[in-house]
């Protein structure tokens, strides 16, 4: 059939342009992810979203639809993969999720739930990270930073302020802040940036805020985020955001 | 079935919570006695293990020569052993102190802190010396699985159990697992 593709079986149709997540998500088929948000331009870089295109592993939020291809998604083997994934970003940072304002919203905590991770399998490296609290209205708590460069993008992409960048490579990336000392409170930074809306992690947030909605009622309380995130971007087609 | 289950207890550097999670399956409790006996427990206050266990639960990761040598004694005597909730999977709130040498944290506590008197560092040869790190349990002997939550909720505790009692996979579904 023209612009279709099988997805675990299933074919799904797209439009000339489309990813595949895109695709999949439009045809009520959740592939997980963390780094990508659909409001802007994919990244592709915590691979949480990676699919098998006629056996090859693929990023489905850059990866473009193409008629005929052989798409796997909800396979044991990338399910185990992106357990694995969520188990090194857990001991790469300081997730004390029993002491965290943003569980139970958090995108990273309900894709492990979501994902059947009961552990964390790899040695945890408590890695010492600095927070950032010199700003009267926004904070952000390094410990709970997963690099996915969403704040980084925003910041530069809509807000056009670039206050965000990740430094240095492998291990020893971390988020730095762009003002003469390295400081929130010395940088443009303001709580109506698009940027402090789209961290999916605890790192960064709009102080006085984290307990608005109480611990039990949260997105990923009532439901699991598989759930949440199809009927988000349904909603977004239909100019509705949660 | 013949013989009941034994299984056995223990809180390391936890706070209890877990256990008290335990109780908290209520009156399951009264079914779950039907299906296991409690061998060395903080429950029954048994402070060794009797011969082997079948199950072991650990609570708390190990903060100290005292839960080290707790821990592998339970592993020596446990067939199956199990590290229930955040502290014994990740380390979990304690851990906050592998971010500052031992030396900042014990003076902090005892030499520095507020309203301290008689600033002393405690020496008694009684209290079990603390390890350098917090570590979570599987970083120090074989775990053999995982029950996350802080703590899991009595309903995670009760699939576990009875699903492992069974003979059938004891992985909780979406819905009971939660770390916090
Ligand atoms: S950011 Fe998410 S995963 Fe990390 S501690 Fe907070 S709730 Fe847990
Ligand atoms: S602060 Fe949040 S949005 Fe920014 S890179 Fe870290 S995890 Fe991503």
């Amino acid at each position: 059939m023209e612009n279709t593709f099988s997805l675990d079986g299933k074919e799904i149709p797209f439009e000339p342009g489309q990813t595949v997540w895109d695709a999949a998500m439009a045809a009520g088929v959740y592939i997980p992810h963390l780094c990508h948000n659909p409001d802007y331009e994919p990244h592709s870089s915590c691979r949480l979203c990676t699919i098998t295109v006629n056996g090859r592993p693929f990023a489905a939020c850059t990866q473009p639809a193409v008629a005929d291809q052989l798409v796997h998604n909800n396979t044991p083997e990338l399910n185990a993969m992106r357990r694995t994934i969520l188990q090194m970003l857990f001991v790469e940072g300081n997730h004390y999720c029993p002491s965290c304002e943003k569980s139970g919203n958090c995108k990273l905590q309900s894709s492990a739930y979501d994902l059947g991770m009961q552990d964390n399998h790899f040695p945890q490296l408590f890695p010492h990270r600095e927070p950032d609290s010199s700003h009267p209205d926004v904070i952000l708590d390094r410990d709970r930073c997963i690099l996915c460069g969403l704040c980084v993008r925003v910041s530069r992409d809509v807000d056009k302020k670039s206050i965000f960048a990740i430094a240095n490579r492998g291990i020893k990336s971390e988020l730095i802040v762009n003002s003469p000392s390295g400081k929130l409170v010395d940088s443009k930074v303001s709580v109506d940036d698009e940027a402090m809306k789209v961290c999916p992690v605890g790192s960064l947030m709009i102080k006085r805020k984290g307990f608005e909605v109480p611990i039990g009622q949260r997105d990923y309380d009532k439901e699991p985020i598989s759930v949440v995130s199809l009927r988000q971007f349904q909603g977004r087609k239909e100019g509705r955001h949660e | 079935m013949s013989k009941k289950v034994s299984v056995a207890t223990c809180s390391l550097a936890g706070c209890f919570g877990c256990h008290m999670s335990l109780l908290d399956i209520d009156e399951r409790i009264l079914d779950l006695l039907q299906l296991v006996e409690f061998n060395r427990s903080p429950i029954n206050d048994i402070k060794h293990i009797e011969g082997m266990a079948d199950v072991g639960l650990i609570e708390g990761g190990v903060c100290n020569a005292e839960n080290f040598h707790v821990l592998k004694e339970f592993r020596e005597h446990c067939k199956i052993l199990v590290s229930m909730g955040e502290c014994a999977i990740t380390g979990g709130i304690p851990s906050m102190r592998n971010h500052f040498t031992l030396k900042d944290c014990l003076e902090e506590g005892y030499i520095r802190g507020v309203g301290i008197e008689n600033a002393h560092i405690p020496n008694d040869p009684e209290i079990p010396l603390l390890t350098d790190k917090v570590y979570p349990c599987h970083e120090v002997v074989k775990i053999d699985y995982f029950l996350p939550g802080c703590p899991p909720s009595a309903d995670a505790i009760w699939h576990f159990l009875t699903e492992l009692i069974a003979g059938r996979d004891p992985s909780l579904p979406t819905e009971l697992i939660k770390y916090d």
